[in-house]
């Protein structure tokens, strides 16, 4: 499988790269770390006819702390965030999350910024986006947008991104105290696309939840921020209360079928998830098994 | 478009088609046929290369991003004797069959080995899980990424 | 268990000094292979040579209405676009039966499709061009038109009557059916106390060599000759065909085998895609090159064991297995892979079934349908890896039935190891086999009643593991009973042609072939132990026709046993040969001298005499110092085939140890043991190799793999992300023990290994998954053992 041909441009800087994507339209596709474009051309899946290749914007690089956030650049590669002592300390469910993302060749190329433009509902990092409630930074020809992640993910593929804009880097709320993080995948192989995940966050005080994000993701188009989590801030968390949680995620969750899962696995494992993930944050193996 | 880099520490100039891949073009314009492709979408590992000293997937990549680059292949590892020893375990251990898979299983073990130190077999498999081998059932190449961690641990205490 | 038989001088050639057999030696040749430097077909480049891509069909089942090549003939750097019809001017379609099938039918197959398609993936044209990527540009602009017909997807109702009949000709869908009947069935389950039943299903799997498919054809038609590069198992085999097909002699055609990225039997068939390379290469008059591509290997390489089977055993209280029976039903492709068939798998199905048992009650029905998908053929293991799953889940649900210890059920019915020679009720002939020896060493590898308490103590704990035995018996050594007496020119001899050369080493050629199970390492070992030299002076030639003995090459696990016998025998004569140049040098007799480390010595004390690098000086460069009348012959020939059992039987018995998550339905393998009786081992670490390679490809068929079709006749997992194979990450070790029961068929006792890890993996997984789910009262028989199954099974979802 050769992938057909196309015209190529390294872009020598972000407004570069904006004017060759506004020049080319929608035959133009952004070449990030390649990890997802490349199999896609191999395959012939696409065949774009330009190739905007950003990797040489070191302007787009780097992850550094300002105020109470952190700022990643959106070409940050995979293990560049399982490596950074910035991550470590403030975002650790990066960490978590990415060392399950493929293996170490692919993660040595990935982008953060790819990953979040190339929006696979079965993938890892858009979900950790939500449960950081982070702000995506897109910049196009005339300005910059700053939007909240909730909002980024719209179906499969499909984000808030148009033609013409770049993702430039993402901003990440630093963990304030209190902040405990969980992540699962259920996957057939290591690496593997997930067929269930959760990425959470969770601020726990005295035994409760003062917040929870839970972030599914391989459940739906996008990853979804479950409303079900309310259920269980600030309240004393009871296996019966539990259960009710997983009888409204099961309500909020429609997941799609594929060769992998059905709908009505999806939905258990997702349940499955969420008592793993709400015994693990608070400590109490007795809510584990409430799913089964 | 013209590219110049560094394969194997011997400076190349070509001039190639945008699509050309990185796999495509070491073994096709360099002939150099040890990288091998196994499926063109990058779940084998079987064209598995060292750029900047971090392994990638060369059928991922284009053969025009490693203008400036440096690349190592598995000749360049062998004729420098960096993996001589990993080689020799894994001629002991039989880790290989019909050989198809082990450039890049080697580049793959030989990454994991610079990294740490003492990794245990879980962590050999987990590092390897991205390589596909039919022949051996892995645990061959378990053992003879194993056996050269010990060595080079016993070598450097 | 280990016997030994003597030759005439008292010692067997297997105890010479210093010999390499029984002895794990690393493989000769690796540093190529782990320097990147080997040579596969794909890394081949020929001047002028040229690529071919073949445009497919993408639908299952449909007429082609017409190919318009004109814009795709304009495009850079194309050579030519060629259809079916011209390319049948150049080579002849084919039929895959064989004679010895009775009833076994089925439709001429041309190189690529006239009128009409009938899988998806099959070609309906050949685009030629200076590269791979040219001739996928062009493809996309030959505009194919189809008229789609109805497609046959299930071959539960393929033989419905109102299902379309694929070749009308041929008057339905059945491409063969065999019956058997031994001893009394009926009467056996009539007296049986409990009568357990179940539905086996299977996925069909595929190879997935990491090399695909690779052949470069070179016609040089000024010497009218035809030299064909491929991954072949068979060369001789594909020589014959090629040359049939292609109008020629087998004299003008060379088939060349370099290193070979893998194979397991998926590059041992005939395929319309190489056929049609062959072909092109004749027609354009230069290289052709064609390599499969990922999507192409799915759609295109032989799938295999896609098979729906009931079956039925009778059981006593006390344990006794009164009966076996199965209906088995596989759903092949619309054609019979040619020249091997593909009735053969389901034909081993029916042979297998029981076979370790004692019973004589057997009944078996199998039924082969057409269907439109891809083709399917064999594929390691052939057959065993579905029998066993059946005989093997039987009775553990026997077990279970009456309440019996599997090991204990097992104890009672495997056929005694003093039993033999013995004949199964389907007519296969036992030389030696040793099923209670391996149970017994099992066993004691695992600690199996360690585990038993493991698995109680943490079952109290809601953890859930599970322990799964399996025995097996394996076909090796096939003689011409498998494929030559049904017609078929597949060689079932293999020879090893021998010469010292001018420096005392020894250039050996033999007709089996490599893919990396150490055949190369195999014949060096032989040779070196039986002549007297180091290894390191022995030079092996292999896989090509110009070079090598006429024989059959490697298959069916008869590398060691028959091509390892022909380097013995040959080795022997060329040692006597040399004894007499020797003696006649030395003024001695034969029997007073011998060779060991590279030079004749006395046969008494051991003392050297003349090293073989002298002796070879003497005879090539200078005879005139010889004494008169002698004429030295350095070279030695011999050939082997089987002639007393049609196959060489081995057993062997797996365990499965596993842990599975009800809650979520995923299985960890923890561990896995496989005891073996493989006959003489030559070298012990790859014949392990072997076993553990073939397990890991039995775990994959156990939980992983599966090609996919939907009911139109599309295979909706052509990749490597959606179609699973084991990676590292999930694969357990494998503990290998041995029990050596050597035939007598040959010197070198040696029966094959290759496929013993294949035939009994599955079924140990499935059986420790139903061990490890007692307590829930569930069964399951369908492979692959997916979260789905399991959660469906648990009635979780």
């Amino acid at each position: 499988m050769k992938a057909a041909a196309f015209a190529y441009a390294r872009a020598t800087s972000i407004s570069n790269a904006l004017e060759l994507l506004a020049a080319h339209g929608d035959k133009a596709k952004v070449l990030s770390g390649g990890q997802s474009l490349m199999p896609a051309m191999n395959l012939r899946l696409i065949s774009p006819e330009f190739i905007v290749d950003i990797s040489g914007l070191d302007e787009l690089r780097g992850i550094a702390v300002r105020a109470n956030a952190l700022t990643i650049g959106a070409l940050t590669r995979h293990v560049d965030l399982l490596r950074s002592p910035e991550i470590a300390a403030h975002a650790p469910l990066l960490a978590e999350a990415v060392a399950h993302v493929a293996h170490p060749a692919i993660r040595n190329r990935g982008t953060l910024g790819g990953s979040l433009a190339q929006a696979d509902p079965a993938s890892e990092l858009p979900a950790c986006m939500l449960a950081l409630d982070a702000t995506i930074i897109i910049r196009g020809e005339r300005a910059e947008r700053r939007i909240a992640a909730a909002e980024f993910f719209k179906g499969i593929y499909e984000t808030a991104l148009s033609a013409n804009e770049l993702l430039v880097a993402v901003e990440v709320p630093i963990a304030i105290s209190g902040s405990a993080h969980f992540f699962h995948e259920f996957a057939r192989r290591h690496g593997d696309y997930a067929i269930a995940g959760l990425a959470a966050l969770a601020i726990v005080e005295g035994g409760l939840f003062k917040d929870l994000r839970l972030a599914f993701f391989a459940v739906a188009d996008r990853p979804v921020l479950v409303k079900a989590a309310d259920w269980l801030i600030n309240v004393d968390v009871t296996p019966a209360l539990v259960s009710d949680a997983l009888v409204a995620l099961g309500e909020e969750l429609s997941p799609h079928e594929d060769q992998q899962a059905s709908s009505a696995m999806r939905r258990h494992l997702a349940k499955v998830l969420l008592s793993r993930c709400v015994s693990a944050l608070l400590g109490r193996p007795e809510i584990k098994a409430v799913a089964s | 478009m013209s590219i110049s880099l560094h394969v194997n520490g011997e400076r190349v100039d070509a001039h190639v088609l945008p699509r050309l891949n990185l796999a495509d073009f070491l073994r096709e314009h360099l002939q150099l046929t040890g990288t091998h492709v196994g499926c063109e979408h990058g779940f084998c590992g079987a064209c598995t290369v060292r750029v900047n000293g971090e392994i990638v997937r060369s059928c991922l990549m284009l053969a025009v991003q490693t203008h400036g680059a440096s690349v190592q292949t598995i000749e360049g590892l062998s004729d420098t004797g960096e993996i001589a020893d990993l080689q020799a375990a894994f001629r002991d251990r039989n880790a290989l069959q019909c050989g198809y898979c082990t450039p890049g299983m080697l580049m793959a073990a030989q990454d994991l080995l610079k990294q740490e130190a003492a990794p245990d077999r879980e962590r050999i498999r987990e590092h390897l899980s991205g390589n596909y081998c039919r022949c051996t059932g892995y645990q061959a190449i378990v053992d003879a990424v194993e056996t050269t961690a010990k060595a080079r641990n016993g070598r450097s205490s | 268990m280990t016997e030994v038989r003597p030759n005439s001088e008292g010692l067997s050639v297997l105890d010479r000094p210093n010999s390499y057999i029984g002895k794990t030696v690393p493989r000769p040749n690796l540093d190529r292979l782990m320097q990147g430097r080997g040579l596969y077909v794909s890394d081949m480049e020929l001047p002028r040579m040229a690529h071919v891509m073949f445009l497919r069909s993408p639908h299952a089942h449909a007429k082609i209405a017409g190919i318009d090549p004109s814009a795709a003939r304009q495009m850079p750097g194309v050579v030519a676009v060629v259809t079916g019809h011209e390319l049948a001017k150049v080579i002849t379609p084919w039929v895959g039966v064989l004679s010895h099938l009775k009833g076994l039918k089925s439709a001429p197959q041309h190189a690529i499709a006239i009128n009409r398609v009938c899988w998806q993936g099959e070609a309906v044209a050949a685009v030629v061009a200076t590269s791979r990527a040219l001739a996928e540009d062009a493809a996309e602009a030959v505009f194919v038109e189809y008229d789609a017909l109805d497609a046959v997807t299930d071959m539960r109702t393929a033989l419905d009557p109102q299902i379309p009949v694929i070749h009308p000709s041929l008057g339905d869908n059945l491409a063969f059916e065999r019956i058997l009947d031994a001893g009394k069935v009926d009467q056996a389950l009539a007296d049986s106390d409990e009568i357990v039943e179940a539905e086996f299903m299977f996925g069909r799997h595929t190879g997935v060599t990491l090399e695909p498919r690779a052949v470069v054809a070179d016609w040089n038609a000024a010497e009218a000759r035809l030299t064909i590069y491929q991954g072949t198992q068979a060369p001789h085999m594909v020589q014959n065909i090629a040359a049939l097909h292609l109008g020629l002699a087998e004299r003008q055609v060379r088939v060349v085998c370099k290193d070979v990225g893998g194979s397991f039997g998926i590059k041992v068939h005939i395929y319309a895609d190489e056929m049609a390379t062959y072909a092109l290469s004749k027609l354009l008059r230069r290289p052709i090159k064609f390599v499969a591509d990922r999507v192409e290997s799915f759609n295109t390489d032989i799938h295999a064991r896609d098979h729906r089977c009931k079956g039925r055993i009778g059981v006593k209280r006390d344990g006794t297995i009164t009966a076996f029976e199965i209906d088995d039903l596989t759903g092949i492709g619309p054609y019979s892979m040619y020249p091997r068939t593909s009735a053969i798998e389901a034909n081993q199905v029916v042979n297998l079934v029981g076979g370790p048992y004692v019973t004589r009650n057997y009944r078996a029905r199998a039924r082969v349908v057409f269907q439109n998908k891809n083709v399917m053929c064999q594929y390691r293991a052939v057959g065993h890896p579905i029998a066993c799953s059946v005989t093997e889940g039987l009775v553990d649900l026997a077990a279970a039935r009456i309440g019996m210890d599997p090991v204990e059920i097992r104890r009672r019915n495997l056929v005694p190891d003093d039993a033999y020679p013995c004949t199964s009720p389907s007519g296969l002939r036992f030389e030696q086999l040793s099923h209670h020896a391996s149970l017994g060493k099992l066993l004691g590898m695992m600690d199996y009643e360690g585990l038993r308490a493991q698995q109680a103590a943490l079952r109290k704990n809601g953890i859930h593991r599970g322990i799964g035995i399996a025995s097996f018996i394996e076909v090796t050594n096939p003689s011409a009973a498998f494929y030559g007496v049904g017609g078929a020119r597949i060689s079932s001899q293999d020879g090893v042609a021998l010469r010292l050369d001018a420096q005392g080493a020894v250039i050996c050629h033999t007709s089996i072939t490599e893919q990396g199970q150490g055949s190369e390492s195999l014949t060096a070992q032989i040779v070196g132990s039986v002549l007297g030299i180091s290894m390191e002076r022995v030079r092996v030639i292999l896989g090509d026709t110009d070079n090598t003995p006429y024989g059959g090459g490697t298959w069916a696990s008869r590398g060691a046993g028959i091509g390892g016998e022909a380097a013995l025998q040959a080795t022997k004569i060329l040692r006597k040969n040399i004894l007499d140049v020797a003696a006649a040098i030395l003024q001695s007799t034969a029997a007073e001298l011998d060779i060991a480390n590279n030079a004749v010595v006395n046969a008494g004390d051991g003392a050297p005499r003349i090293e073989l690098e002298e002796l070879a000086r003497i005879v090539y460069f200078r005879p005139d110092t010889l004494p008169p009348g002698i004429q030295p012959e350095l070279m030695a020939t011999r050939h082997f085939v089987p002639r007393e059992y049609p196959f060489a039987f081995t057993n062997g018995v797996q365990a499965s140890w596993l842990e599975v998550d009800t809650e979520t339905g995923f299985i960890k393998l923890l561990k896995h043991w496989v005891v073996e009786d493989c006959g003489t081992i030559i070298n012990p670490q790859l014949v392990d190799e072997q076993i553990r390679g073939g397990v890991v490809q039995g775990l994959g068929a156990a939980l992983f793999e599966k090609c996919v079709y939907d009911e139109r006749g599309q295979l909706t997992n052509a990749n490597m992300a959606d179609y699973l194979v084991p990676m590292s990450g999930e694969m357990p070790d494998i503990d290998v023990g041995h029990v050596v029961s050597p035939t007598l068929e040959s010197e070198l006792g040696a029966k094959g290994a290759g496929e013993a890890g294949t035939a009994g993996a599955a079924a140990a997984v499935a059986n420790a998954l139903n061990d490890a789910l007692a307590p829930f009262g569930t069964i399951v028989t369908e492979i692959p053992l997916t979260p789905r199954v399991i959660l469906t099974a648990l009635g979780r979802i």
